[in-house]
């Protein structure tokens, strides 16, 4: 089994380098919720010179439309990672966010960004929506709702979000390939 | 039946597991190690922590999709239908998933173009016999339906599933449900596909070719080793269950509905006033 690590606020290349596929990653602070639409949106802005309106410069993405009801997160798993595959690798390079949280793995576009910017992939247990809510402690933003709920970002305040399995690895490591090779 | 009735329904099928599916998860954590037995354990709480806290054990709480037996017109049915899936969507809650499939516009309320799905058929008596499937979508995007030719036979029916399957990888959230529908057309392939994840995992196959053929799906499927969230393990699928029904003597259609582990579905029976859910 690997070990087991906590990340706290905003993360520094250190950290990441640190971590390695098969760790656990609990994670205290602010998370922002991103997937489809959001990816889309974010790069439209930054291609075209702009900023976003969130800063995720040494921050947590998380690939989730969570289940809100009044102003509370019902239900908040990840969703499957692998169709941002074809945004993630620009968002990486062009905001600088240190760890991505989401479920299934992503592919080789994604896996060069991570070593190139030194960032990590970690994945939550699918489909357990309600035992991720139970580590959200608030809602500190809400961004780009036109998208609608499920789309839009989240910024979740959360504390000891986890177990977070580090599948891709700043150092161009993938657990499934460990896995396959019989290293893990 | 009330639009209540519906809502009620789907708030249990949203927040509790089925017992059987529920059993096949608990075997099969007995069964690994590592991370796969880590993300069993966790998925375990979880249906524990919705069922104790009555909320949604998956954030997607799916597109929802109603099987429905009546006489006569459905037409009151299906208004009961969406007016309790409107209601549920406030009340359970549920997430709004529905949208436009250009603009992605969201609906708001689960209600839209062809949604809810409703699929009607005749029933022989007086009673009104619902089932309600609520079905995510990381794994509904990697069901696949396809036409083979009669020469491909049963060798080419095996493969395309585990084809599948095998591509779908971790995408799905297994441990999986899969649901095959053999025959029919390209669209009674796929709806056979999904009427088959109505059938309780644990329910024998009355047609001892399709019982077979289950038995040695389930078997190569795990062989497959993807294993729980695709960790690599003994448990790749929890059950497979196949439906058939004829077809063109020049076809041979075949549907694999891929359902998560989070097999919600739950059924409603009214007779007159009196409405009865199942599980």
């Amino acid at each position: 089994m690997g070990r087991a690590y906590i990340l706290q606020g905003r993360i520094g290349g250190r950290e990441v380098e640190q971590l390695q596929v098969g760790d656990v990653v609990y994670i205290t602070g602010e998370i922002f919720t991103m997937r489809d639409q959001a990816h889309l949106k974010a790069l439209e802005i930054l291609r075209g010179g702009g900023s976003l309106p969130f800063d995720l410069q040494g921050g947590v993405i998380y690939h989730c439309g969570p289940l809100v009801k009044g102003g509370k997160v019902v239900s908040a798993g990840p969703t499957t990672s692998m169709r941002m595959e074809r945004s993630e690798g620009e968002i990486i390079a062009r905001t600088g966010a240190r760890c991505i949280i989401g479920k299934g793995g992503m592919g080789p576009g994604t896996l060069s960004a991570l070593s190139s910017h030194c960032a990590v992939y970690t994945e939550y247990p699918g489909g357990a929506g309600a035992l991720a809510a139970r580590s959200v402690v608030g809602i500190r933003e809400v961004h780009w709702r036109e998208l609608g709920d499920p789309e839009a970002v989240w910024v979740l305040e959360v504390e000891g979000f986890g177990p977070c399995f580090v599948t891709m690895d700043s150092h161009g490591r993938t657990l499934r390939d460990a896995i396959k090779k019989g290293e893990q | 039946m009330r639009p209540e009735d519906i809502a009620e329904a789907i708030r249990i099928m949203e927040t509790d597991l089925p017992p059987d599916v529920e059993a096949a998860l608990a075997r099969c954590l007995d069964e690994e190690e590592g991370i796969s037995r880590e993300v069993l354990g966790a998925i375990l709480e979880n249906v524990r922590i919705a069922r104790e806290g009555g909320v949604p054990m998956c954030q997607d709480t799916g597109s929802l999709v109603f099987f429905v037996g009546a006489k006569g017109c459905c037409d009151e049915i299906c208004r009961i239908i969406k007016e309790g899936v409107a209601m549920a969507t406030e009340a359970v809650p549920l997430r709004a998933n529905i949208v436009d499939p250009f603009s992605r516009r969201n609906t708001g309320n689960n209600l839209g173009r062809g949604n809810p799905m409703i699929h009607l058929e005749p029933s022989p008596d007086g009673m009104v016999r619902i089932g309600i499937l609520a079905k995510g979508a990381g794994s509904e995007n990697v069901s696949a339906a396809t036409m083979l030719d009669p020469d491909q036979s049963v060798a080419g029916i095996k493969e395309f599933v585990l084809q599948t399957i095998r591509k779908a990888g971790a995408k799905p959230c297994p441990p999986i449900i899969a649901g095959v529908g053999v025959g029919g057309s390209l669209d009674e392939a796929a709806l056979l596909s999904k009427r088959a994840l109505m059938r309780r995992l644990d329910e024998p196959t009355e047609d001892a070719f399709a019982a077979h053929l289950e038995v040695e799906l389930l078997r190569e499927i795990n062989s497959l080793r993807i294993g729980p969230m695709g960790f690599g393990g003994k448990n790749t699928a929890l059950a497979v269950r196949l439906e058939a029904a004829d077809c063109h003597t020049a076809s041979l259609p075949v549907a694999v509905s891929i359902q998560c582990w989070a097999l919600r579905r739950i059924f409603l029976e009214a007779e007159g006033d009196r409405v009865a859910i199942r599980r």
